[in-house]
């Protein structure tokens, strides 16, 4: 199933008008419409975390990965919100790859379908280049070169971007991501899923010091991460200090220490690396207030510039495939007239624009 | 300090390099494929095993985690390799969106952690390894369901019996 999407150019679609982008690669069903000319027009999630939450747990009838029930409303609302229809757009954008073939799929179909039907042209975009450009959604954006740090559930990366599809891996982790690491260590210590948020909550009561967990992989060269081992560590100082008043919350201060430190000693390190002097954080784990005020000060101190998108941003979303759709369309290139996914998609194999 | 395995039935305690050791064994007999699940609690070392089969498989030296993404797939000498996570599947109906049925060709690999959340969803298992904890240690069940499996821990227990 793995195959490259091959975006051709084509000097008539050189795309005016609204983009709508889609995103449907994973959990969460994103719609946005973006603008080359105006900006982030409207935007729209639904959230699967939220669902789960609201009803005090996992729901199979909510967990399934349900886009094709949400995907038409959500377009609906989304218009709606930017005060147009369909006839207004200029072209469409769906997150092509990478990520779980169905998923993927309905977001295809549906985006293609559509613009076919508009007579308008439609980009597939890797969902990591999306992450890529969102902090260009934001009032005041980083001029490449940068490098992003993407810290999720299910990425741990470093990548140096030095334009729109010129985009290197510098660092990807050797098994957990960062926010897996958070969940996982959060359940293990009892907290209900997805616990990652919870457990950096806790941190803020912990006393620091009591624990002190390993800083991984930065005793040596190189930028990739490795976190599984933290959570044994985790295990087994739960299991020999349960029952301890303070324990959780001590325990959760020494992991979150452990994690941002971590990620930044690799982000000073990738700055350093690629001479570059602006730093992007993107992903869930990116919201982390520790990490945020740890990266902000290494900035201060050290004459380098950090950019937090806001938090809607960083998660998976619809805005930034519009985004990123929206720029390939204006450079000219589209997709022709199949549905095409890529559920495994190499970001460095991408066209710059 | 590979424990003393003997048949697909006994249970053995070992320590991560063990676990490892036997993962790594394993892993040499598994060039006509096949379905290994692999059951236990969190942490109980079932991405350990994973990893270390992996690895002596020779996919390279980054293996993600497939919890988020729910599968990782790789290929080694022409077989297809697809490492399983079902963990934060809630329904079997879906693993729809993993398209299995697109994967399963002539000749695979498949490891499946957390499989008793995919059902009947899931391909049938040739090996259940069973894992828990055991304090630092981690205990080890290996359960063969098909003639394949049992194939695999005839020659893994007299590999370690000898």
């Amino acid at each position: 199933m793995t195959h490259s999407i091959a975006n051709t150019p084509h000097p008539e679609t050189a795309g005016a008008g609204p983009v709508l982008g889609v995103e449907t690669s994973c959990d969460e069903t994103g719609v946005a419409v973006y603008d080359v000319a105006r900006g982030l027009l409207a935007h729209t999630l639904y959230s699967q975390i939220k669902m789960h939450a609201d009803y005090g747990g996992v729901v199979p009838e909510l967990a399934s990965r349900d886009h094709v029930r949400k995907l038409l409303p959500l377009i609906r609302e989304t218009l709606r919100s930017a005060g147009m229809t369909t006839r207004n757009l200029g072209g469409v954008a769906y997150t092509a790859g990478p990520g779980l073939v169905g998923a993927l799929l309905v977001g295809a179909a549906c985006a293609r379908a559509l613009a076919w039907a508009l007579d308008v042209p439609a980009i597939g975009v890797h969902h990591m280049e999306g992450h890529l450009l969102a902090p260009m959604l934001e009032a005041d954006p980083p001029q490449p070169p940068y490098v992003a740090l993407l810290v999720s559930g299910g990425h741990s990366m470093l990548i140096e971007v030095s334009g729109i599809g010129r985009y290197r891996l510098l660092g990807d982790t050797l098994d957990d991501a960062a926010g897996e690491a958070f969940d996982k260590t959060a359940k293990l210590m009892g907290l209900p899923y997805p616990g990652g948020p919870a457990l950096a909550k806790l941190a803020e009561s912990g006393a620091a010091g009591r624990f002190k967990f390993s800083r991984p992989m930065t005793d040596r060269p190189g930028l990739d991460f490795s976190f599984s081992g933290l959570k044994t560590q985790v295990l087994l100082a739960y299991q020999a200090n349960a029952g301890e008043p303070g324990v959780k919350a001590d325990i959760a201060r020494g992991f979150e220490e452990a994690i941002v430190d971590t990620l930044a000693i690799k982000c000073r390190r990738a700055l350093a690396q690629t001479g570059a002097r602006r730093l992007v954080i993107a992903g869930g784990v990116g919201a982390n207030k520790r990490l945020r005020a740890q990266l902000a000060e290494a900035a201060e101190g050290e004459g380098f510039r950090v950019y937090f998108p806001r938090p809607e941003f960083c998660t998976d979303n619809g805005a930034m495939i519009a985004l990123a759709g929206a720029l390939r369309l204006q450079a000219g290139l589209h997709e022709d007239a199949a549905i095409k996914v890529a559920p495994r998609w190499d970001l460095e194999s991408l066209a710059a624009v | 300090m590979s424990g003393r395995f003997k048949t697909e039935l006994d249970e053995v305690e070992l320590d991560e390099a063990g676990l490892v050791a036997l993962a790594q064994r394993l892993a040499g007999r598994l060039e006509d494929g096949g379905v290994i699940h692999l059951r236990g609690d969190l942490g109980a070392g079932k991405t350990t095993f994973a990893r270390a089969l992996l690895g002596a498989l020779g996919v390279g030296t980054r293996i993600k985690s497939p919890t988020y993404s729910l599968i990782e797939s790789y290929e080694v000498r022409g077989l297809p390799i697809h490492h399983l996570d079902l963990y934060r599947i809630a329904a079997p109906e879906e693993l729809e969106f993993l398209g299995l049925s697109d994967l399963a060709v002539a000749r695979f690999l498949l490891l499946a952690e957390w499989p008793e959340r995919g059902g009947d969803a899931l391909p049938a298992p040739d090996l259940i390894v069973h894992l828990a904890h055991a304090g630092p240690r981690r205990r080890l069940r290996l359960e063969s369901e098909t003639a394949r499996g049992a194939r695999w821990l005839g020659i893994l227990s007299g590999q370690t019996s000898g």
